[in-house]
């Protein structure tokens, strides 16, 4: 008897008793239903989770200037300047894991409006990729652009908080703010971003080109502790310590070393990184490609440094580890909490399956008879009543994926959240729902194949 | 050679330690053609020998020769291919499908054969066995549709599909009443005749048995042939019909 024709039997078997089979086939139909909603809508808030974790920063390097130290005392993070604009080009341009690299030049200072002033928790000075980097978005107006960098323009973007604080309702865009009396044009906002995990506001900010905020605001920088940085620009008497703010952190010190002449300055330029940066921020592809990243970043900074191997490195990367380990195991234990839930009610359904299939034996024990004295063998009769509970299994697979996707397709239309198609998932309740069949099949199939038929032709 | 050949079959069912003998040696013989009925109170041991000669029993000792080929240790399975090659039945309760077509009812024996008929062979061939009993008409009705002539005709249509040598018949009118029973009878009578199959009606009903051409009574588990098995035998109180040996 071949499998077509046994499919065909076990179809008509079916059909003689429809409303039972479609009832045994609701334990299964339930499971892989729930299990493709869950599937659907678990995979698509997965991927907002991802989405919104990413957000937060998941995917965000901190690269930072190394630590000088001298005589056994460290200075601590960011007190040499070893970064430069020139290794945020160098890195966008070198690192394929990136999506793009800010530099970031801070400050802290006050921001006055009118009558009211402000000093908000960041003043960062970056280019217009830190919109991207930051996965920032503009509330009003436009970001700074890299001409306006390049010119070190007198123009800012404002968070919500300083926003609020300066300007009390009225539209900011164009507006001339004053940092330490140097007057900046508000061009745009940038939409409200809450606190971060740290739970400072992150509203609280005032981003301007770099250029601008490095040469001609006279913030403090982070800068501060670097001494030699200070030291050599007071010494030098090249031109652009008129522009660099640095010679003016400790106005009047007394020069250490004493005045070079300018043909000593022609013959032996002092190597000095003008353009400095505190810090960089880039952003990896996704969560996943941050280790790739790192190694990237690693080897072209040290690369660019000229730092021999084996030597310390004089910057460090840091990635939000806790983030991206939070959102691992975020989706690990939602998978597994799908799958366990998946499990029960399929486990539920196949007893189902096995409950009627057995019910379908001793009521048919007859026709078992029957067919058995026409010829059929016990192989026979197993696999027929073993194929009706594997097509039991399937249609209400079947059905399951079909109300499943309907389910999330729902959700997706009624509560808006988001919904991914998972053909996975479609696939593995397909195939756990046959072995559900031949699993929970089997027994009464077997029972059935061992029946005696004379006792089976003359049951009652 | 006879076409069917017992010698001296017994079979006994253990009851615990009890050993029951219920048959005590029978040994007969049956020619191609024939229409023999199988005469005998309950208990008598008909129902074994009709199971042994179904080929859905084995006995426990003896030989029995179908076709020229001694069958009584065949496994299960090699029972059941001769079952389905060699042999037809027709049961008392008719035993169709239920909610299934008599078409498809008649097919059914088809899906087990060795020879791989296909679907339209298979419909074909149902549909001239179901012509053959004179249900051309009803091929599409269900079980429940049918009268029980009907259904019974079905059985029989079902029984012969598979072209057997031997039609063996349980109280193949035992649910009828005797206007129909004698329809059906007339049937065997016709099918045996043209078609030159052999038939063996087991009946405790003498009506019945009259029909056929010869009658083999089994008393106690054994055959007495031609012979008027008479006491406490109530089906049995008219006379014998004449053994045609």
């Amino acid at each position: 008897m071949n499998t077509l024709r046994t499919t065909g039997t076990a179809l008509k078997a079916l059909r003689r008793n429809p409303m039972r089979a479609l009832l045994t086939t609701l334990g299964i139909v339930i499971g892989v239903g729930a299990v493709i909603a869950m599937m659907e809508i678990g995979s698509g808030s997965s991927a907002a989770l991802q989405d919104a974790i990413s957000s937060m920063g998941a995917n965000v390097l901190m690269i930072q200037p190394g630590t000088a130290s001298s005589g056994g005392i460290s200075f601590g993070a960011g007190s040499v300047t070893t970064l430069t604009p020139g290794d945020a080009e160098a890195l966008a341009k070198q690192c394929p894991a990136l999506r793009g690299v800010a530099p970031e030049v801070r400050a802290r200072t006050q921001v006055v409006y009118g009558n009211r002033n402000w000093v908000p928790s960041w003043m960062t000075g970056t280019t217009p990729v830190y919109l991207e980097v930051a996965n920032w978005s503009m509330a009003e107006g436009d970001f700074f652009t890299e001409r306006d960098v390049l010119a070190a323009n007198k123009v800012c973007v404002l968070g919500q908080t300083v926003v609020r604080e300066l300007f009390q309702g009225e539209s900011p865009i164009g507006k001339e703010i004053r940092v330490k009396n140097v007057s900046f044009r508000v061009v745009g906002v940038l939409v409200s971003k809450g606190a971060n995990m740290m739970g400072m506001d992150q509203d609280d900010i005032l981003l301007a080109p770099w250029t601008t905020l490095k040469y001609r605001v006279t913030g403090s920088t982070l800068t501060t502790a670097n001494q030699s940085a200070a030291a050599s620009t007071a010494s030098g008497a090249d031109t652009s310590g008129a522009i660099n703010t640095l010679s003016k952190i400790y106005p009047g010190q007394a020069s250490l070393y004493p005045e070079r002449s300018a043909a000593q300055l022609a013959d032996n330029p002092m190597p000095v990184r003008f353009e400095n940066i505190d810090r960089m921020m880039a952003a990896a592809k996704d969560a996943a490609s941050v280790p790739a990243a790192i190694d990237q970043i690693t080897s072209v900074l040290r690369e660019r440094h000229r730092i021999r191997p084996g030597d310390p490195a004089d910057f460090n990367i840091r990635d939000m580890t806790e983030m991206t380990k939070t959102l691992a195991s975020t989706s690990n234990l939602m998978t597994n909490l799908l799958l366990s839930v998946a499990m029960i009610s399929l486990l539920v359904g196949g007893v189902g399956i096995m409950n009627i299939m057995l019910v379908s034996v001793t009521e048919r024990t007859r026709e078992i008879g029957l067919r058995m004295a026409v010829g059929a063998r016990g192989r026979d009769i197993l696999r027929q009543f073993l194929v009706e509970a594997v097509l039991l299994c399937l249609l209400g697979g079947a059905m399951g994926i079909i109300f499943g996707h309907g389910g999330s397709k729902l959700v997706q239309a009624v509560l808006g959240w988001p919904v991914a198609t998972s053909p996975g998932a479609i696939a593995a309740s397909v195939l756990v729902a046959a072995s559900v069949g031949i699993v929970f099949g089997f027994y009464p199939a077997w029972r059935a194949s061992r029946l005696d038929p004379i006792e089976a032709l003359r049951y009652e | 050679m006879a076409l069917i050949e017992l010698i001296e079959l017994r079979k006994s069912y253990r009851l615990g330690e009890l050993v029951v003998p219920v048959l005590k040696g029978v040994s007969l013989q049956v020619e191609q053609g024939e229409l023999v009925a199988l005469m005998g109170a309950s208990g008598s041991g008909k129902s074994t020998l009709m199971n042994i000669l179904g080929c859905l029993d084995r006995p426990t000792s003896g030989q029995y020769w179908l076709d020229g080929r001694e069958i009584s240790q065949l496994s299960a399975d090699q029972r059941a291919m001769l079952r389905n090659s060699k042999l037809g039945f027709v049961f008392q309760n008719f035993n169709l499908l239920p909610r299934t077509s008599a078409l498809d009812n008649v097919a059914m024996p088809l899906s087990y054969g060795e020879a791989n008929i296909s679907e339209r062979e298979a419909r074909q061939r149902a549909q001239e066995m179901l012509a053959l009993v004179g249900l051309q008409d009803r091929v599409h009705h269900e079980p429940n549709q049918l009268s029980g002539g009907q259904q019974q005709r079905v059985a029989i249509a079902r029984s012969l599909v598979n072209r057997p040598q031997v039609l063996l018949a349980d109280e193949p009118t035992g649910n009828l009443d005797s206007k129909t029973s004698e329809d059906i009878l007339s049937l065997f009578q016709k099918l045996n005749q043209h078609g030159g199959i052999t038939i063996i009606l087991v009946t405790h009903d003498p009506m019945v048995a009259r029909h056929a051409r010869r009658t083999i009574h089994i008393h106690d588990g054994l055959v007495v042939e031609g012979a008027y098995a008479a006491e406490g035998n109530a089906a049995c109180q008219e006379p014998a019909p004449e053994a045609t040996l």
